[in-house]
């Protein structure tokens, strides 16, 4: 006998949209997130992840489309999904004058966990996030780090199938970082579906089986990180400053195809093989050879080129 | 509308542990203010009166004072504290992440409210009987209006914290409004007795003018229909606020 695998995505999402007494924050958006994956939502500041988010745990409700998470609607069956799902919040909303442990006691009253169980949980998310050195110290003397950690902390507390985590790692240092991306990769070979947002292009590539860049409220692209990469891009790209008559002039004597990015002196093209782009800056500067830096395309440059930096596309 | 009691408990646990943490420091000034009153006014002021409605005046004070006691301490709390957890620590919106709905924590807020106020009245209201105020068995069921006037006291002050715009306005709430209810309540005189005609029907508005009147009934032994009247302003006037801040607690949390 096959065991019967569930198909159906944890999180569906079709064509929602959502103002703000007029003003659009997300915008005719679509995702499907399958059981056991890990889903970054890519945009800059104000493109409506945040929102996208409160409306898949289902604080706020879409003025149209639909949301299915777990298979049922979101705005209907809101208690029971989120007893299904753990949310860590873009700030840290925490009580101040309560430990981690007494912070994570009454998280836990709100899932009704009962009290046997709920000190061993306790314990146990703070031990898996490494809290112990902490635990008994207010919030109010807390480290950012640390703060971040226990938001984690009251995320997983309900042993939470769906873990949705908005931008977990932002204005940590990168050992705090490190220990953020190998819990929630731990979490994720456990089996948890992850729905993340981040500004950094490195954790995404990291963390993500699947990105969704947006931008003003849409969906710019979907798909997985390298994919995206190979799609939008070429695989290499070389970077230097230079002015628009000079690209204009380099650019001539690439005849292979390319593509341009630029951003005020800065400009980025990418090509299968970006030697030829150094050997036309040096035909172009002679002897001066002004400094390039030549690197793998990555998923930052795909960002910038679907979110807003010009792109010229050469021959 | 959604409300489940036991999530409902959850938001009055968090209160009621965090109370406990700081309950000494709490306890000492809300109790004392209206032992202050009791004998400051009532013993020290009332020696020059010789008697009220047949009554000494600190026996006349008991009762209203016993109020007034529950009405501070439910107005604290849906005030001050919960406006800060709504729009300045914002732990609201981590709560309802859980299955908490904007409605358990309204609730929840409430329930804590009308907790604190029978700590405080119900506290009073000993200190009361060891001065020997309360005159007979019969009057000890005026503890039931205690949780009630918590009850008509929350549901003001959360609708008036969900709709103010910033935390200043409390203090409007509190010299504006707390303050001339205390002093025109039947607490420290009976109004019948300085109003006239429609002033007199229009002071029936003020909240705390119908639980002072009970639990006064209640001591005096002088039950009758009137006190369906008092006792229905309550649990409408409390309803019909609960009503509205449940609606809006939830276009608040829900955006
Ligand atoms: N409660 C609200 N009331 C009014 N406008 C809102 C509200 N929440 C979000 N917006 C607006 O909706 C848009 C999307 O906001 P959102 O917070 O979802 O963006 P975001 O992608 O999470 O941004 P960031 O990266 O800065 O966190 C913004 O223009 C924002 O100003
Ligand atoms: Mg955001």
């Amino acid at each position: 006998m096959i065991d019967k695998v569930n198909l159906d995505p944890v999180v569906d999402v079709q064509n929602i949209s959502k103002d703000y007494s007029g003003k659009i924050a997300v915008s005719n958006l679509s995702m499907e997130i399958p059981a056991g994956i890990c889903f970054g939502l890519l945009g800059p500041n104000g493109a409506g992840k945040s929102t996208t988010l409160k409306m898949v745990y289902g604080v706020t409700s879409p003025n149209s489309g639909d949301i299915r998470v777990f298979g049922r609607d979101v705005t209907k069956y809101t208690r029971e999904t989120r007893s299904r799902l753990g949310v860590m919040l873009q700030e840290d909303v925490m009580t101040d004058a309560l430990t981690p442990r007494q912070n994570l006691e009454t998280f836990g009253r709100y899932h009704l966990i009962t009290k046997l169980d709920l000190s061993k949980r306790v314990d146990w998310v703070i031990n898996f996030m490494e809290l112990n050195s902490h635990a008994d110290v207010k919030v109010r003397n807390l480290s950012g780090g640390f703060k971040r950690r226990l938001a984690a902390a009251m995320a997983i507390l309900n042993n939470p199938e769906l873990l949705i985590l908005d931008e977990p790692t932002t204005g940590l240092d990168p050992a705090v970082r490190h220990v953020l991306w190998s819990k929630i990769r731990q979490l994720k070979a456990e089996g948890k579906t992850v729905l993340l947002t981040t500004h950094y292009m490195d954790e995404a590539e990291r963390l993500c089986d699947q990105v969704m860049i947006m931008a003003n409220g849409e969906s710019v692209i979907q798909g997985h990180p390298r994919e995206l990469i190979k799609s939008e891009l070429m695989p290499e790209v070389a970077e230097f400053d230079c002015s628009e008559t000079e690209e204009m002039k380099i650019l001539e004597n690439i005849e292979e195809k390319s593509l341009a990015l630029r951003s005020g002196d800065r400009l980025m093209v990418f090509m299968e093989d970006a030697t030829r782009v150094l050997e036309a800056i040096n035909q172009f500067d002679g002897g001066s050879r002004r400094p390039v830096y030549s690197r793998p395309a990555n998923l930052e440059d795909v960002f910038l080129s679907v979110t807003g930096l010009r792109l010229g596309e050469g021959q | 509308m959604s409300v489940s009691v036991r999530h409902v408990l959850s938001v009055w646990h968090r209160n009621a542990s965090m109370y406990r943490r700081t309950w000494k420091l709490n306890l000492l000034p809300n109790f004392f203010e209206p032992v202050f009153y009791l004998t400051a006014i009532g013993i020290g002021v009332g020696a020059y009166i010789s008697e009220i409605g047949g009554l000494s005046y600190v026996a006349f004070l008991a009762p209203g004072l016993v109020c007034v006691a529950a009405m501070n301490g439910a107005s604290f709390e849906v005030t001050y504290n919960v406006y800060i957890r709504l729009a300045y620590e914002k732990t609201y919106s981590a709560v309802i992440t859980t299955p908490v709905t904007p409605e358990d924590i309204l609730f929840g807020e409430v329930l804590w409210a009308v907790t604190r106020a029978t700590i405080y009245g119900g506290g009073f209201f000993i200190v009361a009987s060891l001065f020997g105020l309360v005159p007979n068995m019969m009057a000890v069921l005026a503890i039931f209006v205690i949780p009630l006037t918590g009850l008509l006291f929350a549901s003001i002050g959360i609708t008036f914290s969900l709709h103010m715009p910033t935390i200043e306005f409390f203090s409007f709430y509190f010299t504006l409004f707390l303050t001339p209810l205390f002093l025109f309540s039947d607490v420290f005189f009976p109004i019948s007795e300085r109003l006239t005609g429609f002033w007199l029907n229009a002071a029936e508005v003020f909240p705390l003018l119908h639980p002072v009147r009970i639990v006064r009934s209640i001591f005096n032994g002088d039950w009758g229909l009137h006190l369906l009247w008092d006792l229905g302003y309550i649990v409408v006037v409390s309803a019909i606020l609960l009503f509205w801040a449940q609606r809006t607690i939830k276009k608040r949390l829900s955006n």
